[in-house]
């Protein structure tokens, strides 16, 4: 049922406070609410934080419960984990989310536009399909009769 | 010859040095004199307050002894007397002698130039207390927003043409914004809008060598009114303009500053067809959300 879990070493997305948008790696379990986390390679100095903020993620780091921020560093490198969050489609659905807001009006015609010929192209083709699609239909029913 | 050759060249240093100061002595003369004839000119330093102050707004001697400290007895200033002043006859004319028409009128009036006033209010106008910084609207400030420089795109809110997205151009001297659609892409000329009731997007045409002709001023695009009602009653609201009719300079301006812009507009992909959209709002899109 989960797939996701707490433990030393799994990488967190920050959603929500100062550090909001930015990844952590879980180093320790403090009580039932907050973790020791520290995110070196994304600028967020290790600090305890309520897992309530933290949006788990796939990503596991090798580290012992405690390790040194050097360690922490050096795992996160090692798997190139900000590599490897770019690529997931989370991340690329943040990022959309964001240029979207950041659309000027001028952007936002040109997408209109785009769009416009996107569907009209779609529509073309899906009328050419459904069109040989009861050609086809048509002259079994004749070859039937 | 090597000592004649020294007692020469000690002879030259020396003649050397005889001219330079021979020729400094003029120069410093030269310098001094000038020094004298500048001083005279150069306004002497103000003495400090001869009146020592005990406490504020009190000095230490009083008005008669203050006269003879400064030596204002010594001190009696009048103005040069002026040719003009000199003449006397200068007093504006009392009288004008004005023709009169018709016979047995005897020609001409001698008319006052200043005359009594024809009203006294029945109380006298109260005095108005001073006030500063109330200027004419000729000479208010104009502010322009940061986000609106030449060549920017506006959204027109209001008149006719509202939702149009229209180049911005400059501002004039009442403060209004000289705006141009241009007229072949969306039917809006040059026209004045004002800068509260438009939303400067962030979308900018180059207008960098564009020449804009001078004549384009308040003045031109102000609403012309007729008012010569000489008839009362009946045939005023025939004459008065009904129609506005678009002069010729209008359009050799509008073609003149056009053709300019439209070049520069080509260049940018899609900015034609945006310049001819209209803007609006629907479901879901909220102005503060918008960047524009």
């Amino acid at each position: 049922v989960f797939k996701r879990f707490v433990e030393i070493g799994r990488v967190a997305f920050v959603s929500f406070g100062p550090h909001a948008g930015k990844l952590v790696a879980i180093v320790d379990v403090i009580d039932q609410n907050r973790a020791l986390v520290d995110g070196p390679c994304s600028g967020v100095r290790r600090q305890a934080m309520p897992f309530k903020c933290m949006q788990l993620t796939d990503f596991v780091l090798k580290f012992p419960h405690s390790a040194r921020q050097k360690h922490v560093r050096l795992a996160w490198e090692k798997e190139n984990i900000n590599e490897k969050w770019a690529a997931t489609r989370w991340a690329k659905k943040i990022e959309a989310r964001e240029k979207k807001a950041k659309m000027t009006d001028f952007d936002r015609y040109k997408v209109m536009k785009a769009k416009k010929m996107r569907n009209r192209i779609i529509k073309h083709a899906m009328k050419k399909l459904l069109k040989e699609a009861s050609k086809k239909g048509k002259k079994l029913q004749k070859a039937q009769k | 010859l090597a000592p004649q050759m020294a007692g020469e060249k000690k002879a030259g240093d020396k003649k050397a040095a005889e001219a330079k100061p021979a020729e400094a002595k003029p120069a410093e003369k030269k310098g001094s004199q000038k020094k004298l004839r500048e001083r005279p000119k150069k306004p002497k330093k103000h003495h400090a307050s001869r009146n020592p102050v005990l406490a504020r707004g009190i000095g230490r001697y009083s008005r008669s002894a203050m006269y003879a400290r400064k030596a204002m007895y010594k001190r009696k200033y009048t103005a040069p007397e002026t040719k003009a002043q000199k003449k006397k006859k200068e007093k504006p004319r009392a009288t004008i002698t004005k023709p009169v028409g018709g016979d047995k009128n005897g020609g001409s009036r001698v008319v006052k130039v200043r005359k009594m006033p024809r009203y006294y209010p029945t109380e006298d106008v109260p005095r108005k207390l001073l006030s500063h910084g109330k200027k004419p609207f000729s000479q208010h400030k104009r502010k322009l927003r940061a986000s609106i420089t030449p060549g920017t795109v506006l959204i027109l809110l209001t008149g006719r043409h509202r939702g149009k997205r229209v180049v911005f151009l400059k501002q004039l001297g009442t403060g209004l914004l000289l705006v141009t659609g241009p007229l072949a892409i969306n039917r809006v000329p040059l026209r004045r809008a004002h800068q509260k009731f438009v939303i400067a997007t962030s979308t900018k045409v180059d207008i960098n060598g564009v020449r804009i002709p001078k004549h384009l001023t308040d003045a031109y695009f102000k609403k012309k009114r007729l008012r010569k009602p000489k008839h009362q009653e009946g045939e005023i609201f025939d004459t008065e303009k009904e129609k506005y009719e678009i002069t010729e300079q209008r359009k050799s301006d509008q073609k003149a500053v056009d053709t300019q812009i439209l070049a520069r507009i080509k260049k940018v992909p899609q900015l034609r067809g945006y310049l001819r959209s209209t803007f609006s709002l629907s479901n879901g899109v909220y102005p503060h959300k918008l960047v524009f």
